[in-house]
């Protein structure tokens, strides 16, 4: 097998999980109450196709992993110090808005654009990953948008797993509904993958190529295009749900009440 | 006045899914002069399922290679209907295979596009959920043509009675281009039963406390498996999960064995939408309960009075062992059926 791949992933950064968020209107529009404070993860499911990405450049040698992302360039740099002791990336990285209240299309115009822009890319070797969806915007859009502007029509969402075959061909878990995944061989790059959870976990950090990393990761932040994106959305209202229910706790109750009260409540229509 | 696209893929058995009657629905209450696209292996069947929708015409993309749920042909098909058909506005629903297709096709369109919408007005305000159903929006956006994908579980389905519609065929040329990626057909995940049933009216949650040492020290992963399968057979419910559970199925400790990540509710799961949800032995915490947005009632079995279901996440949370509740649970729902 003497394939190699130039994998390109797209991945944003949002704000940990584990954070309360609370919308404010900002000047261009919504925004996070203090956006630029919350700490800041690189996108779950992009994450999940970076790892993917290592993998695949680890088995096949020859192969090298890109990471393009667009966001403010001092919380990138945050995220990059844990992420850059992971995996052997180079960075690609864009200076401007990472939040979800941009429009999908403006963010796949200015990755699509850094992506032309990397020296020596060889289509025949190009596999494109992102998440199938981000976790700010939740669109599951921008990496459509971003392989037709590639002229990429193998396109993949909801993957879970990529095989390479012997002859080089791309055998593709999708989800689908009902809890199923679809199987689908593509012939061979470039092709657009956009990752659910795949296989692999978090790989784990790893001095040395945290080093390595870093001598071009830094660079890379400190020539980071500023991008400015233009929305053509407006926001009508943008609101936190009524969350709190009013919780009835049950203690001190038998086991043979609670499980009454509930399979009636179970079986009730 | 708007031209409203309703399009439509068929499904493996020539017919239209109920979310896909859900965007019809929800296209025919716009008002505006409403045209059908349908793709698909072949489009009668589904054509005259909808003969009386009200669509001034039906078109269609037919042939062996749409049948299959591909980005190539999908896109092809979309973007030549949508040309067809020369609307300002295209309502699809957000299933797999146009959540796929369409952001892509809007692209070549040069059209905006919004997906997940969980609501959609008769002057085209759109509601969607931002931050993994964290935030609530409503967007409106004054660029045409418009793509608007809508959330299955949003709108009541098309129910017309069926007649017979005609329908202006639409030629796509099949280019080897097109071609390069063949659909070998579905799987499902590793588990000997099929655990996620979108249609069920209850969601059975379990958590990483089915795993972990109880009151006499010990685990019961058997135990656990086994209640937890009865209660999603005698109830008929779908089953998710907590991602500390799959993530331990995932590490092949001695675990659940039916559960993957396909289960996973949550920030980085699922969102599905049931009108009932049970959790047990999930400790509720907001990465977990995101994946709750669109579960209407919300009940808990947990030992700790303190965890977060008990913070106005749950409508009731029983503080009791999960261990001893379902398998009396599942002795009485036995008893009911
Ligand atoms: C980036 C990121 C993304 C994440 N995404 C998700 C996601 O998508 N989905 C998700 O679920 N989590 C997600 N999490 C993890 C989340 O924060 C929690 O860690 C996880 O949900 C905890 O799972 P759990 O409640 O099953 O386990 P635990 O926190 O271990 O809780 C176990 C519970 O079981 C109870 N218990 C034990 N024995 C019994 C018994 N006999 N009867 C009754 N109760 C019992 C205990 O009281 C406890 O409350 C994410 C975290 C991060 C950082």
């Amino acid at each position: 097998m003497a394939n190699s791949y130039q994998v390109v992933v797209c991945g944003g950064i949002v704000p940990d999980p584990l954070q309360t968020l609370e919308p404010v209107a900002g000047p261009a529009g919504p925004a996070l109450k203090n956006e630029m404070m919350l700490p800041a993860v690189l996108d779950p499911w992009a994450g999940h196709a970076l790892y993917e990405a290592a993998a695949l450049a680890r088995k096949f040698p020859g192969s090298k992993v890109y990471l393009v992302s667009l966001a403010p360039k001092a919380k990138l740099q945050q995220v990059m110090m844990t992420i850059a002791q992971r995996v052997p990336l180079e960075l690609v990285a864009l200076d401007g808005p990472g939040g979800g209240f941009t429009d999908s299309a403006e963010t796949a115009a200015a990755l699509a654009g850094a992506i032309q822009g990397i020296a020596g890319l060889d289509r025949s070797k190009l596999l494109l990953f992102g998440g199938w969806e981000s976790a700010s915007r939740g669109a599951g859009s921008t990496m459509q948008m971003v392989a037709e502007r590639l002229g990429i029509v193998d396109q993949f969402q909801g993957v879970d797993e990529l095989q390479i075959g012997e002859d080089g061909s791309l055998r593709i878990l999708e989800r689908v509904e009902g809890g199923q995944h679809q199987v689908s061989v593509c012939d061979a790059p470039p092709a657009l993958l956009g990752w659910a959870t795949g296989n692999l976990g978090e790989p784990a950090n790893n001095a040395q190529v945290g080093m390595q990393n870093m001598r071009t990761i830094m660079p890379s932040l400190q020539k980071a295009k500023p991008t400015q994106l233009k929305s053509g959305i407006a926001f009508a209202s943008v609101a936190l749900p009524k969350l709190q229910r009013e919780t009835r706790i049950v203690k001190d109750a038998s086991v043979d009440e609670i499980a009454k009260e509930i399979a009636d409540w179970a079986a009730a229509e | 006045m708007e031209t409203i696209l309703f399009l439509a893929h068929t499904e493996a058995d020539g017919g239209l899914a109920k979310a896909t009657l859900e965007a019809l629905e929800a296209a025919r209450a716009l008002g505006g002069v409403l045209i059908a696209g349908l793709v698909g292996a072949s489009v009668e069947a589904a054509a005259n399922s909808i003969a009386g929708c009200g669509a001034s015409k039906i078109l269609g993309v037919a042939g062996e290679a749409f049948g299959e749920s591909r980005y190539s042909t999908d896109a092809a098909a979309a973007e030549a209907i949508a040309q067809a058909a020369n609307a300002t506005v295209i309502v699809a629903a957000h299933t797999s295979r146009w959540a796929r297709a369409l952001p892509g096709v809007a692209q070549r369109l040069g059209a905006a596009v919004d997906t997940h919408v969980a609501a959609l007005s008769a002057d085209l305000k759109a509601t969607r959920w931002y931050y993994r159903q964290r935030i609530e929006g409503v967007i409106e956006r004054a660029a045409r043509p418009r793509v608007i994908l809508l959330d299955s579980g949003c709108a009541p389905a098309y129910a017309g009675a069926p007649g017979a519609a005609a329908v202006e065929l639409v030629n796509v040329e099949i280019t080897p281009a097109l071609q390069r990626t063949r659909v070998i057909g579905k799987q499902a995940p590793k588990a000997e039963q099929q655990t996620i049933r979108p249609d069920a009216a209850i969601l059975f949650v379990a958590g990483a406390g089915w795993t972990k040492k109880q009151k006499d020290g010990q685990t019961h992963v058997a135990d656990a498996g086994k209640l937890i399968l009865d209660f999603i057979g005698s109830a008929n419910s779908s089953l998710g999960s907590s991602k500390s559970l799959v993530d331990l199925s995932g590490e092949g400790q001695a675990v659940l064995p039916f559960l993957s990540h396909l289960n996973q509710v949550g920030q980085t799961g699922s969102t599905p939408r049931h009108p009932k949800g049970l959790a047990t032995c999930c400790h509720g915490e907001e990465p977990h309960v995101v994946g709750w947005r669109f579960i209407k009632e919300r009940r808990a079995v947990n030992l700790d009075a303190n965890c977060g279901w008990a913070r106005g996440k749950a409508d009731v949370l029983y503080v009791a062992d999960a261990f001893a509740v379902i398998a009396k649970v599942n002795e009485l729902l036995k008893a009911k059926s």
